[in-house]
């Protein structure tokens, strides 16, 4: 009982409460502070951008997330166990190493490959697609994560059996290993979007923060609150957050217990 | 809940199958895709970063990390993550006892909470901080730009890690081997030491080294909140990033590396711990 | 008497785990609690240990009222079907537990825990962890562990349950020996008749939270109490309106006796050394057992006709058929 009260007084200091401030922030003047961010164009292109970026990254990652998981489950080859030690990598680099790694080969002055691809006319950093690599690079894990352990749980029987009758592997892929992970594929890409809106450093480091062109949300939370336009900033962190908050319960509510995903 | 994104319960070891097939000429090729792009996007530029912080040679390098503040950033940054991650471990796992032992009603709830940190984004992080504990808050106290609120952010950050790496463990101990032991004749403070305890330990140990790794690498969450201040206040990615927008990325490549030296230790050391889990079986 | 177990009552939620069970278990004997699964032996087994708490009824050991201590006071060694063993901590260090927690002092538990290592012929694997050792022995270094701490009652919860037949049946053998060396008051849980007969010097029927009938292997074998104990403990036919163990039964082709049954042999198996007929008379299937050289001095093939009846010497051992 005392552990319970301990655990509940801390996460109510921690997360809670100060969760609860930036709703009650927002909403102080009613609805002005969101109709306020919402009319200004800037803005809109930023969340915007966001979206389209957060897309993109997730569409990437679960085309290779799966594709690895396949690989890393089902094959044997050299070097899977260090490759699979390095695909966590990301979790553990800081963002703003992130982005410097990515300038140091894709920026377009003194970048490794940088100044060969612009003079191909393809702009990497402070553009787009340095957006999307840093976005890419930062939820690359989730889908993998979530993927290897579903795949490793349902086996490959029913894969075999499919074979056995017939199935090529294209086949057997959509009609049996696919359905059987879709769980596991669908928390991936719910916590892969949650974590792609809202990068931030990797972000800041490689789009040049140009307003109306690569600001993303984050950075206007950041650029409002800066130049204390703190109604403006609690908008936009309240809309990040309550993306952040839907994904997590969605993940939580519709996840079946392990029980379940056996049978 | 998302237990498998946050825990390390499977990383390296556990993911080897044990009868996987040898690869086909389409699994080859798909390999060899997944290869390249991944050298693309994290591989070499990881290798820019070091090749850039050896360029200026050893001098160079040592000149950059001993630099007055940057030294300053990251003891600042590594003392701080270490006592966190002392906090998360012994919280963390009183955390995740309740969550498994106990039943009582909003247990929902608090699973949701302990996620929230991995998934809202850095930036709203430091802005949520900000409203209980900046100058506005209603508890009227103020740790806006004090080192109190690195402490602060990177509990935030971290909260999930040895939850979720603890938990499953926790679930899946056996209740027999309590029983046993009681039966044995030992308390049940007992039991907790020499029993549950140290079967917990290297998850402990999993949580406490991803915790760590998170920490040191912390950067949006601080940027509201802790102002930032040389010397006092500015953690080492913030001190990247000046050196990044003053252009000097030789300077950045050099502190960048001792941290990803840092992230690479982490990964060796969640590697030994899981051979050693499999080992126990 | 060692263990007076009297009017205990368990249930969870609506079921009726244990109804109103008094047994006492004598000293130094080894007891079997025999039933089907869910019939309420091992909570009975795990009342007497104090891992679970009864509802109503008293448990006392070795005349100490034991209903109301935690089971870490009652010194009592308890083994688990799953061994529940400490993988963290080598077999040396599994088979210590008890005594550290009892801080005796370190030589003795040295001296002690070689005793019985050796006892359970694991001196070898001494320094190993638990996941390094086979099921049969994992479950050896349990019971050292229970055994370590010298406890006045022994209680196995399906011990044998978790391993395969060959190495269960050598455990079983071994389980014997060992008692007849200790002599330490020992009950264990069981659903194998077979296991419960060769072990035990006592059997303690089970079933519907109730106790149907307690004796020796010969009592419960020979004198079933009823219906029930008699097709638990053995395989059964019916014939006319008794139940009757089919190699208890004769069959002749001459002239009817007196009280046998004709019928027509349907059927023939052979298992190993036995012979399985199966006799169809009007009204029933009557299957008898009997071994290869009385079955070739019969002469008797399928489509034969044949008279079955009780062996004269077990007329009386037989219950009515419910």
């Amino acid at each position: 009982m005392v552990k319970r009260l301990i655990v509940v007084a801390y996460l109510f200091f921690l997360v809670a409460w100060p969760l609860f401030l930036v709703g009650q922030n927002t909403f102080e003047g009613g609805l002005d502070n969101l109709r306020g961010i919402l009319a200004d164009p800037d803005v809109v292109h930023a969340l915007r951008l966001s979206l389209v970026v957060a897309v993109v990254a997730v569409v990437i990652n679960t085309v290779f997330g799966v594709g690895v998981s396949l690989l890393l489950v089902r094959y044997e080859f050299p070097g899977k166990r260090l490759l699979s030690a390095l695909l966590d990598v990301p979790l553990s680099v800081s963002p703003i190493v992130v982005g410097l790694a990515l300038v140091l080969v894709y920026g377009g002055r003194t970048g490794w490959f940088g100044p060969t691809l612009e003079n191909a006319g393809f702009q990497v950093i402070f553009a787009a697609p340095g957006i999307v690599l840093a976005t890419v690079f930062v939820a690359l894990p989730l889908v993998i994560r979530e993927v290897v352990p579903v795949l490793e749980e349902v086996g490959d029987e029913q894969e075999q059996a499919a074979r056995s009758l017939g199935a090529n592997a294209l086949q057997t892929f959509w009609r049996i290993t696919l359905p059987a992970i879709r769980w596991g594929v669908i928390y991936g890409v719910v916590l892969s979007l949650a974590r792609s809106l809202g990068e931030f450093g990797a972000v800041k480091v490689v789009s040049g923060n140009v307003l109306g062109e690569t600001r993303t949300t984050t950075l206007v939370v950041e650029e409002k609150y800066l130049n204390f336009d703190k109604g403006g900033a609690y908008a936009a962190a309240f809309l990040l957050a309550l993306v952040a908050v839907a994904a997590i319960t969605v993940v939580s509510v519709l996840r079946p217990s392990s029980s379940e995903v056996k049978q | 809940m998302t237990s498998a994104t946050l825990a390390p319960d499977r990383p390296a070891a556990a993911r080897r199958s044990a009868r996987g097939g040898r690869l086909t000429r389409a699994s080859g090729l798909g390999l060899g895709i997944a290869m390249l792009w991944f050298s693309l996007l994290v591989l070499i530029p990881l290798t820019a970063v070091v090749v850039t912080a050896s360029e200026g040679g050893w001098s160079g390098f040592w000149d950059a990390v001993t630099n007055e503040q940057t030294a300053a950033a990251i003891r600042l940054t590594v003392g701080t993550a270490f006592g966190v991650t002392l906090v998360n471990v012994v919280m963390g796992t009183l955390i995740a006892w309740v969550l498994v032992r106990d039943r009582f009603f909003g247990k929902r709830l608090l699973e949701i909470l302990i996620d929230i940190p991995f998934a809202l984004p850095t930036i709203v992080a430091g802005l949520v901080l900000l409203s209980l504990y900046g100058p506005e808050s209603p508890l009227g106290v103020d740790i806006h730009n004090t080192r109190i609120a690195v402490f602060l952010a990177f509990l935030f950050v971290t909260l999930p890690f040895v939850v979720r790496t603890v938990q499953p463990v926790l679930a899946e101990l056996d209740p027999e081997v309590e029983e046993a032991a009681a039966s044995l004749g030992a308390s049940r403070f007992t039991t907790f030491r020499r029993i549950i305890l140290p079967s917990l330990t290297p998850a402990i140990a999993a949580g406490a080294a991803l915790s760590f790794a998170r920490g040191v690498s912390e950067y949006g969450s601080l940027v509201l909140l802790s102002g930032n201040l040389p010397m006092r206040t500015e953690v080492t990615s913030v001190r990247i990033l000046s050196s990044i927008e003053n252009d000097n990325l030789d300077s950045a490549a050099a502190v960048a590396a001792v941290l990803l030296a840092i992230s690479f230790a982490v990964i060796v050391v969640l590697d030994v711990i899981q051979r050693r889990v499999v080992r126990r079986g | 008497m060692s263990i007076e177990i009297s009017h205990v009552s368990k249930r969870f939620g609506s079921f009726v785990a244990l109804d109103d069970v008094s047994v006492s278990i004598p000293t130094g004997q080894l007891t079997a609690l025999l039933g089907p699964s869910g019939g309420g032996k091992s909570t009975l087994l795990r009342i007497i240990a104090g891992l679970e708490r009864a509802d109503t009824g008293r448990v006392r050991i070795e005349g100490v009222d034991a209903t109301d201590l935690p089971p870490r006071k009652r010194n009592v060694g308890f083994v688990f079907q799953h061994y529940a063993a400490f993988k963290h901590m080598s077999v040396r260090r599994n088979v210590a537990f008890g005594l550290e927690i009892r801080h005796r002092p370190k030589a003795e538990i040295r001296e002690r825990v070689d005793e019985l290592l050796r006892l359970v012929h694991l001196e070898q694997f001494g320094d190993r962890l638990p996941a390094q050792l086979s099921g049969g022995q994992r479950q050896r270094m349990a019971l050292a562990r229970a055994l370590a701490v010298e406890p006045t009652v022994l209680l196995l919860d399906e011990p044998f349950g978790a391993l395969d037949a060959k190495v269960r049946k050598e455990l079983r053998d071994w389980l014997r020996r060992l008692h007849d060396e200790v002599h330490v008051t020992t009950v264990f849980v069981t659903h194998d008749q077979e296991e419960a007969l060769e072990v035990a010097d006592e059997i303690v029927v089970v079933n519907e939270g109730r106790v149907e009938q307690i004796g020796t292997p010969d009592e419960l074998y020979d004198t079933p109490a009823n219906d029930f104990v008699m097709r638990f403990l053995g395989p059964v036919t019916q014939l006319g309106d008794r139940l009757v163990r089919p190699h208890d039964l004769v069959i002749g082709t001459g002239d009817a006796e007196p009280g046998a049954v004709t019928g027509r042999v349907t059927r023939v198996t052979r298992i190993g050394f036995e012979i399985r007929v199966e006799v169809t008379t009007e009204d029933q299937v009557v299957v008898v057992t009997l071994t290869r050289t009385r079955f070739r001095a019969l002469d008797v093939r399928e489509g034969s006709t044949v008279h079955v009846a009780l062996a004269p010497e077990v007329v009386a051992e037989t219950v009515e058929a419910a």
